[in-house]
């Protein structure tokens, strides 16, 4: 829409990010019939004309590999983003290994959901009630089944393939809900086998692709009923979306649609309503505030014309990833807001959480030489293995509180940069012939194990304002806060040595250097990128931000529903628990509206 | 030469070896082709050494290092080696992956200009690589004159390989070899991501993906069998 119109209609909603969490609060209220205006702070995207999809390394500068610039290689879904963003730096209060905080943002349409790893892992009973079963960390103000329904329901829209298991908090989905997982391939059968000996359960893993098509004709019915405008935007939504042909990496998008990205499945059904507008380029400031302290819209900078302008609205929801969120509330500074907007806590910035991430690789003699297969499949894992030792864990037999789950992969894939890179180290310094025919010999029998493990919250992890800084568009940046305690370098220890025994009993040796020392074997706060925290929900205005309805407890019409929210940071991967969590939050706010309370 | 001919770009280039080296399997006439390139990027007109710049624009990429337009891929920098430089990597290359029955030779899928690319980049680590390879380079040279009195480029099969096993890696290398073998080892890593990401390279190995498929068949049961997952 031409620039200037927006500021002449009249909005019920605006919305800050266009991500998972803007994404579906865009998707909930627009089809509700709300007239949303979202902003978002990078440039358009369309995933139907950019994506790279059969784009070979070879035709990529650096073969597609990794630069500061594109630090998940040149393909990546990715724009104008990594662990720096030009001309929006962020700074650390420590650069010692183990107290640093890598920030990733992605400014485009649709965020980090562009790329992401598209694990959809549902949080159980256990992690949202954390404190309550071994002292440690906060509860959350909801339990598992208050929202589970809506983890059903975003499932059922988005596409989830995996399976039942009824393991140990590691909930099932209700019948029917979820895409029938695909075969697994021969690496991940062959760490199945050696899993079984140690107990490890190794089931379907749970990722947001397209196994097969959505039923475009019963489910709109079931998650919309007595909505029409949702069911027929959702039923051409779901007829638009292809199913997975397996080939081609998730991370750089999907043109097809066959898996999730905010920019194929949200955005598009939400802007067919004609309730949706969205502004570009326009990088929030502020959250304004009317006289009674009430959200009346955002300031925020035209990245094009680099001039602030005003957006208003009746309610705001901010969404622009839990860090960002709380930069935005922390410089909504007012007379009545001093220490920024809906912080008469002080939690906002506070307890700032990523996931634990450690791992090793492995070579597996059993897997050399094999005849040549396809084992490109869904691009990321067909398996995985849930965390297992809730019992000894309770009983006190780890040295660790909260559990991990275990990412795996290796096989057949793509050769891209970095091809065959140890190979000179592996043969102890072949060349020629003897290398071509290392090569051919041990393609496909490198696996690797990451463990992806629970932080729990702590107050020495926080973000705040650095009053010594601005970044190019005249906004004071963050400056971020980080520490691990025991808890998760004793976690990332046993994460090594658990691999280490999967490897062995797969009858292969490890290629990597295991870590006794947690320490050492933990990878940086924040570079799993599960950036989640920092305003967090709860049942006491004193220590939280947002009530149970991830609404302000101070601001009545502000709401959060990104990952700032999060109390706890279960190892499950945190998207889909945003958006199941986003949805119920926007269902409470249409409720609102109805009752005339906004 | 004309204007219109420099502007094609080294990668459009490259494709053009690609294709001549897939045709003509000989690795004398794809040096020859690349050689030609060389020289094309050295006229000063045709700096940076970009493609692409005429694609037409298909994407709303801003064509910034964060934002390049993914389907129409630049490379915006300069290339650091000459030609007399170039001609080393090719015999170096072709010493790590040499032709055989199975697939060609890492030079005929132009793997020294990847390696040009590689160490040409603007980047802290491909800033230093590049020292390691010019001085690998000029040592190489020199190990060869004293060893044989002539250029790497020019010795037989035997001779190369007198050398290259005395830097074939670093931690059985020689002290006096040691600075080569850390050069043989870079070489040998930025040649195996060349070739082995190139077509040749992927059929070499056997990876038979990016391809569609309806359905994923999971692994085959010659595979299950051999692994014992059969039963």
């Amino acid at each position: 829409m031409p620039k200037d119109d927006f500021e002449k209609k009249e909005y019920d909603i605006l919305i800050v990010g266009s991500g998972a969490g803007g994404g579906m609060a865009a998707y909930v209220l627009a089809t509700a019939g709300l007239k949303v205006l979202m902003l978002e702070a990078g440039r358009s995207y369309d995933p139907i004309k950019e994506t790279p999809m059969f784009n070979l390394p070879k035709d990529a500068p650096l073969r597609g590999g990794s630069t500061p610039e594109k630090p998940f290689g040149f393909y990546d879904a990715t724009v104008d983003g990594g662990w720096q963003v030009p001309g929006e730096p962020y700074t650390q209060a420590s650069n010692e290994r183990g107290q640093r905080f890598d920030w990733w943002r992605a400014r485009m349409l649709g965020g980090r959901t562009n790329h992401w790893g598209r694990i959809s892992l549902r949080m159980g009973e256990y992690d949202f009630k954390p404190h309550s079963r071994d002292g440690l960390g906060f509860d959350w103000p909801i339990s598992y089944q208050e929202l589970a329904p809506y983890y059903d329901k975003t499932e059922m829209l988005i596409g989830v393939y995996g399976t039942n298991e009824g393991l140990e908090n590691t909930p099932d989905s209700s019948d029917g809900v979820l895409l029938p997982p695909p075969k697994p391939r021969a690496y991940e059968l062959l760490a199945k086998k050696s899993c079984d000996k140690l107990g490890i359960p190794v089931i379907p893993s749970h990722l947001a692709i397209l196994s097969e098509r959505l039923d475009h004709e019963n489910i709109p019915q079931k998650l919309f009923p007595n909505n029409k405008l949702g069911q027929s935007v959702t039923r051409e939504s779901m007829k638009s979306r292809a199913a997975c042909f397996w080939a081609t990496p998730c991370g750089r998008g999907c043109s097809i649609k066959a898996n999730f990205q905010s920019t194929t499945v949200l955005l598009p059904p939400a802007m067919a309503t004609g309730n949706l507008d969205i502004i570009t380029d326009a990088m929030v400031r502020e959250v304004t505030i009317d006289k009674k302290g009430q959200a009346n819209g955002v300031l925020y900078v035209d990245k094009n014309t680099r001039q602030e302008r005003f957006a208003s609205a009746r309610a705001v929801v901010v969404a622009a990833s839990a860090a960002e969120t709380s930069r935005i509330l922390l410089n909504s500074k007012s007379t009545l807001f001093p220490d920024g907007l809906a912080n008469g806590s002080g939690v906002v910035g506070k307890y700032l959480m990523d996931t634990v991430g450690a791992g090793i690789g492995g070579q597996i003699p059993a897997l050399e030489n094999m005849p040549a297969h396809n084992e490109d499949g869904a691009s990321a894992m067909h398996m995985y293995m849930p965390w297992w030792l809730y019992k000894e864990q309770l009983r006190g037999d780890l040295d660790f509180a909260r559990g991990y789950h275990i990412e795996f992969g290796g096989g057949r894939s793509m050769p891209g940069a970095g091809a065959f890179g140890g190979m000179g180290n592996f043969t102890k310094g072949a060349y020629g012939k003897d290398l071509k025919e290392a090569c051919r010999r041990y393609y496909g029998s490198f696996v690797w194990f990451d463990g992806r493990g629970e932080m729990i919250p702590n107050e020495d992890s926080y973000c705040e304002i650095d009053k010594g800084q601005v970044d190019q568009w005249g906004i004071p940046v963050l400056k971020f806060h980080w520490k691990w305690s025991e808890h998760e370098l004793n976690q990332a220890a046993h994460m090594h040595k658990t691999f280490a025994g999967i490897i062995d009993g797969m009858g292969g040796k490890v290629t990597s250097t295991v870590q006794t020392d947690g320490a050492k074997a933990i990878i940086n706060g924040g570079a799993i990128i599960h950036e989640v925290g920092t305003a967090r929900m709860g049942n006491n205005p004193k220590n939280s931000v947002l009530n149970p309805h991830c609404q302000s407890w101070e601001v009545s019409n502000l709401f959060l529903t990104d990952g700032a929210p999060f109390v706890s940071n279960a190892d499950k991967n945190p998207t889909l628990t945003i958006m199941a969590l986003a949805w119920r939050t926007c269902d409470y706010i249409v409720d609102q509206f109805k009752k005339r309370n906004i | 030469m004309s204007k219109e001919k420099t502007n094609l770009g080294r990668r459009n280039a490259l494709r053009l070896i690609a294709t001549t080296a897939a045709a003509v399997p000989v690795i004398g006439c794809s040096e020859k082709v690349a050689q030609k390139v060389v020289v094309k990027e050295e006229v000063p007109a045709a700096k940076p050494a970009v493609r692409n710049l005429s694609a037409p624009k298909q994407t709303l990429a801003r064509g910034t290092p964060t934002d390049p337009d993914l389907l129409n891929p630049v490379v915006s920098w300069e290339m650091q080696l000459d030609a007399s430089e170039l001609a080393v990597l090719v015999a170096l290359c072709d010493v790590i992956i040499p032709a055989d029955e199975i697939s060609p030779g890492a030079s005929s899928v132009g793997a020294q200009h990847y390696i040009n690319e590689y160490v040409s980049a603007p980047y802290t680590n491909n800033k230093a690589d590049l020292v390691t390879i010019r001085g690998g380079i000029v040592w190489l040279e020199g190990e060869s004159r004293r060893r044989f009195d002539t250029s790497f480029t020019e010795l037989n099969e035997p001779q190369k390989a007198a050398i290259c096993d005395d830097i074939s890696w670093t931690r059985t290398a020689k002290p006096q070899f040691q600075a080569g073998a850390r050069f043989f080892a870079k070489v040998r890593v930025l040649t195996t991501t060349a070739f082995y990401t190139t077509e040749e390279g992927m059929a070499d190995i056997g990876y038979v993906g990016n391809r569609p498929m309806a359905s994923f068949p999971g692994a085959p049961p010659e595979v299950l069998k051999r692994l014992g997952l059969d039963s």
